[in-house]
């Protein structure tokens, strides 16, 4: 069903080389190497093994499984921008679970920690969709207003009730080995890679394959269409989406635990919950373009510290690129949508009179 | 005899393949109430917006005073004096009832002492005022910049009746001023209490144009729904026999009140708008949860707003078509949706209702009107229904697309299908349905069979039939 929708992949390169572009002439202009600055970027990405397996595809995890509950919430019409709140949510339930399954088998232990995790995150957007379905607060405020408070419930968490033992640092004690998860030998990256990628083929045939991610679609391009003629129960879809997108999210957090930290800790997230959003929007909410904007959102990250390190550009300037790529997209979209309905409006003009 | 201070000469608009105005002749002469009757969709507001520089006419022309005008915008037709108030509120809500005045006005201008606002505090925001206050203020809006002519479009749709009275006086009072007012409205008690002079249009022709003083109702109301003048001349569109076909073998599929629907019953529902046909449609495709019943019937409702309720623009047709077919077993494999065998059923869909897409994997945005509405006509068939309720499915589709939605609502009928019908044109009601059904006032009666374009234009209006 995509033939016509097929340009996608073209907007993506475009605001990507966009974002390159701007990226080099601001380093220019700020008197840096711009070559030596990119050469720096590609040798922090993707210049060896250890680079791309340590470095990108562990960055890359948590963006592509939070970016696919987003996707999820997006497709509905939900927008949940408090990916990064319910990242943390996750992250708290699963260094305490992980506290608990010391002994467990590994399998069970992993598997009752992460299916924790994704259960904290769908709870922390409770309210959200609560306050959404019965008094019509817009989700757009009350999930991004629940992230500050998750981030205040992190630096409670390890100052207080899961602080290490000795009291000192303001972070918890590392969970059971039993819920760590196994690692590519010679790397650090770790099994939450496959899962991810699991997730990324599930959502994709569901999405595509199911009626269920029909219904979804439709309630979210148009819930009055779809409640009349699809007889789609609309809001229901709308609570189930977020709640997905919460719990994907959470589980998110869940991984970068038992995965790559083993123990929570304040500004545990580069603001992967906002990076995520940029990943489902350039992938055009596709499951499988997730996975790829996700790689490459990781591999900036991880090339950014590169540059930190062998040209002395500032980490934060890959924000640069990833803020072009954001604006490209919604400019194409908005210029689309124009185009859109200026031919919907000739289309009305020419068929319907005012009454 | 006075000048007109407002003269429309001539004027014809098409939009498309629909000509909303044909050589229509208005004019306003000073100190008048001018009422605009006709039907929705008869072309009222249409000709108001020309007058009122919105919409450029395709032919004919604006006079002010004697002077040929050519009003590229509204803000050109005020300074020349000509105020226009709409259906909807044009109020900002945060701001205060002074602070709308002056956008009305523009930079620089003070603002004048409204007589129209008196007791009305101008520091009130305008969200603590009532529906009738907010409607003074859009007059006084629109006469703020001095106007002499006032249009009205529909003013007292959102009113009570004591707010009604208490405008049409704050109309008279400006007439009687001096200025000029157009009032347009579909409500004949209101063109008669209020007006010195009617222009009746229908289907965008002017049916009767003079001074108000000897018209009955009765009359207005057949220029209005075309029972006398024109009606000759479309007396040849076929007259159905107006029958129930009986017999036990037809079960019935749904109740409206006393009133049974059966299988094979084709039946149109005549109403002025806003008498709750709507409402009864919706309650009779099962998409509200009061009362009306429809046993359990599987029912299909075609929705008049095609882009909006109808279909998904920026999906397929197949897509749309499985829109509400999504449990049909003829794709649904447990969870998984076939879209091959879609695709396949929605390609013979094409040809069997000759709808003109490129393929099947076309997005229903780049469909022409008529070709979207028999996509939703194709579907809602497709569901089997044994009740089928179309909500003015021939709206704003030509001639063609118009006749080709209908026989298939007959061919619908005739298989067995329970067709419940609502048109804003009355025409298409009679010329359709066994059936009638008139709502008025929320109110749902049977018109008696054989009732012609007069009896059931006079029970639309609560003439009569209500006792």
């Amino acid at each position: 069903m995509s033939g016509s929708r097929a340009r996608p992949w073209l907007v993506a390169l475009g605001a990507l080389a966009a974002g390159f572009g701007v990226l080099a002439l601001g380093l220019a202009i700020a008197g840096y190497d711009a070559g030596l600055a990119l050469g720096a970027l590609w040798r922090g990405a993707f210049g060896s093994w250890y680079a791309i397996t340590s470095a990108t595809l562990v960055r890359a995890v948590p963006l592509v499984v939070l970016g696919l509950g987003l996707a999820l919430a997006f497709r509905a019409g939900a927008l949940n921008i408090g990916a990064e709140g319910q990242f943390y949510a996750g992250a708290i339930a699963a260094t305490w679970i992980g506290a608990q399954v010391g002994g467990w088998p590994g399998g069970l232990a992993i598997g009752t920690v992460w299916i924790g995790a994704a259960i904290a995150g769908a709870l922390w957007i409770v309210v959200p969709v609560v306050l959404r379905l019965r008094f019509g607060v817009l989700e757009v405020i009350s999930t991004l207003l629940l992230t500050f408070v998750a981030e205040a419930l992190v630096s409670y968490a390890v100052t207080g009730p899961l602080q290490e033992q000795s009291r000192i640092y303001p972070q918890s004690d590392p969970i059971a080995l039993a819920a760590r998860l196994p690692m590519l030998p010679g790397s650090r990256l770790h099994l939450g890679l496959a899962l991810a990628l699991a997730l990324a083929v599930l959502l994709w045939l569901l999405f595509t394959r199911t009626a269920w991610g029909f219904r979804l679609l439709a309630a979210g391009l148009s819930p009055r269409a779809a409640e009349v003629s699809g007889r789609i129960p609309v809001r229901r879809m709308l609570g189930v989406a977020l709640l997905w997108s919460g719990a994907l999210a959470g589980l998110g957090g869940g991984l970068e635990i038992t995965g790559v930290t083993y123990a929570l800790f304040q500004n545990l997230s580069p603001g992967y919950g906002f990076t995520a959003i940029a990943v489902a929007l350039l992938a055009r909410l596709h499951p499988l373009g997730v996975v790829a904007a996700g790689v490459l959102f990781g591999a900036l990250e991880a090339g950014a510290q590169g540059m930190q390190r062998e040209a002395g550009v500032p980490a934060v300037a890959v924000y640069v690129i990833e803020a072009v790529i954001i604006l490209v997209v919604l400019l194409t979209d908005a210029v689309a949508r124009q185009a859109g309905e200026r031919q919907a409006a000739a289309v009305a003009a020419a068929s319907e009179e005012p009454a | 005899m006075t000048n007109p201070v407002l003269h429309l000469r001539g004027i014809s608009k098409s939009f498309g393949a629909v000509r909303a105005l044909r050589n229509v002749d208005f004019s306003l002469l000073p100190g008048e109430v001018h009422a605009l009757l006709g039907e929705n969709g008869a072309g009222k507001s249409t000709l108001m917006h020309v007058a009122y520089g919105m919409i450029p006419p395709d032919a004919g022309g604006v006079e002010v005073s004697g002077l040929p005008m050519v009003f590229r915008s509204p803000r050109e037709a005020r300074r020349h004096g000509i105020g226009m108030v709409h259906q909807h509120f044009t109020t900002i809500e945060a701001l205060t009832v002074e602070e709308n005045i002056r956008l009305a006005l523009g930079p620089g201008a003070g603002v004048p002492a409204a007589r129209l606002l008196e007791g009305v505090n101008p520091a009130t925001h305008v969200h603590d005022l009532g529906v009738a206050q907010r409607q003074r203020l859009e007059i006084a809006k629109a006469l703020a910049i001095g106007g002499r002519v006032l249009l009205l479009d529909e003013p007292t749709a959102v009113l009570a009746p004591s707010e009604v009275e208490s405008l049409l006086g704050t109309v008279r009072t400006f007439a009687r001023e001096g200025g000029a007012v157009a009032l347009i409205t579909h409500k004949l008690p209101e063109a008669l209490a209020a007006a010195d002079r009617v222009t009746v249009l229908r289907h965008g022709t002017v049916m009767f144009t003079g001074p108000i003083t000897g018209r009955s109702a009765e009359e207005l109301a057949g220029y209005m729904l075309g029972t006398s003048g024109e009606l000759a001349r479309r007396a040849e569109a076929v007259q159905p026999e107006r029958f129930a076909p009986r017999g036990p073998e037809r079960p019935p599929v749904a109740g409206i009140g006393g009133i049974e629907v059966r299988a094979g019953d084709l039946i149109g529902v005549a109403a002025v708008e806003g008498n709750g046909q709507r409402e009864l449609l919706r309650e009779l495709a099962g998409l509200s949860r009061f009362g009306v019943s429809a046993s359990g019937a599987s029912v299909a409702f075609i929705p008049e707003d095609r882009t909006t309720e109808g279909i998904i623009p920026e999906l397929t047709v197949t897509e749309n078509v499985v829109l509400g077919l999504q449990q049909d077993p003829r794709w649904l494999r447990g969870l998984r949706l076939d879209w091959d065998a879609a695709r396949a059923r929605t390609a013979g869909l094409l040809s069997e209702f000759s709808i003109r897409a490129t393929s099947p994997d076309a997005l229903a945005a780049t469909l022409s009107g008529g070709n979207q509405q028999k996509v939703v006509l194709a579907r809602a068939l497709e569901r089997g229904p044994r009740l089928l309720v179309a909500e003015n499915p021939t709206r704003g589709l030509d001639i063609r697309a118009t006749r080709e939605v209908l026989d298939r609502l007959r061919g619908a009928a005739e298989g067995g299908v329970a067709v419940v019908v609502y048109s804003t044109d009355l025409d298409e009601v009679l010329g359709l349905a066994h059936r009638v059904l008139v709502v008025h006032r929320g109110v749902v009666r049977e018109a008696p069979v054989g009732a012609d374009r007069h009896a059931v234009g006079a029970m639309m209006l609560g003439l009569s039939g209500w006792r």
